[in-house]
């Protein structure tokens, strides 16, 4: 069981760090359905099969769908992957990513430091987590019903195709209307003037 | 069946977080961010996790149950908004979204 842990983790970490230095998208989709397949592997490893079950649906099947939809529909070619190799200069990412890598180091060593405790692996059945997940955490299933539900009808909201509508100040042409009012101003003048 | 020591499980969680916060930072790419989003919060799930079969309770599952829904609902909200400022600004560069007006 520990071997098997060992080799998935290190499966996710190798995945995890292909996902973010790739420039084309869909590569990059690629090694991160890797990396939660391998994320559903540790689950399994840890005694949690009804987890591993939901990351290998939800995460590896619903969610990278619809980045697979998202980058279907904008088109993103290699163009794309070439302007993100220009975006992604040493310079860019040098200073933020090695400050990181310092508090990481900090929190390992803060981990490594205490003495080990031994975790059992024992297996928490589907039947507890739905007893307790009915049970004293039904509020939080109520709530997180209100959340997919707000979640829907924002994206709806959102990802309506309208048009680019300007302030209201600026709508109906104004300055064309301007225009078009001072050549009336003119006419009648001159209209007035051959009277 | 063996065990393995609960600083390990820790010490993965919190690089494949960095990774992703490592992501965040650097990626100037919209739907790169989006990713690396998406990877912190699976980490932050198997920290989770990891206390729950610590302590073998179903508290961790049940949280990690939460950050999916979360998960879920954020990436469809901000899969739409990357669709409506790719129609609108023809790009995908954060720096060209300084300002959130339409």
């Amino acid at each position: 069981m520990s071997t098997l842990f060992y080799i998935s983790s290190l499966i996710a970490i190798v995945a995890t760090i292909m996902v973010i230095t790739r420039y084309h998208p869909i590569h990059a989709l690629l090694y991160l359905v890797v990396s939660f397949l391998a994320v559903a592997m540790i689950f399994l490893s840890l005694g949690a099969p009804f987890i591993a079950v939901l990351e290998v649906i939800i995460y590896a099947g619903a969610i990278i769908v619809l980045f697979i939809f998202v980058v279907m529909m904008l088109n993103l070619g290699k163009d794309t992957a070439l302007q993100e190799k220009e975006w992604l200069k040493p310079r860019v990412w040098l200073g933020p990513s090695l400050l990181v890598l310092l508090l990481q180091g900090e929190l390992i060593i803060l981990l490594l430091q205490q003495e080990g405790a031994a975790m059992p692996v024992t297996v928490v059945d589907p039947k507890k987590v739905a007893l307790s997940l009915y049970g004293e955490y039904i509020l939080a299933v109520e709530l997180a019903g209100f959340l997919l539900m707000a979640g829907i009808v924002g994206a709806a909201h959102i990802g309506k195709h309208k048009k680019r509508n300007l302030h209201r100040f600026l709508q109906n042409g104004n300055g064309a209307g301007e225009a078009s009012d001072v050549t009336r101003q003119q006419k009648q003048a001159e209209s007035v003037i051959n009277n | 069946m063996s065990s393995f020591n609960v600083s390990t499980v820790l010490i993965v969680a919190s690089i494949l977080f960095v990774l992703g916060l490592i992501g965040v930072l650097t990626r100037k790419n919209i739907i790169f961010m989006l990713i690396s989003v998406e990877i912190m919060l699976n980490a932050a799930g198997l920290a989770f996790v990891a206390a729950g079969a610590k302590w073998q309770q179903p508290d961790g599952q049940v949280m990690f149950l939460f950050i999916l829904a979360m998960a879920a609902a954020e990436v469809s909200v901000a899969l739409a908004m990357v669709l409506q400022i790719y129609h609108q600004h023809k790009t995908m560069d954060v720096e060209e979204l300084k300002e959130l007006k339409d």
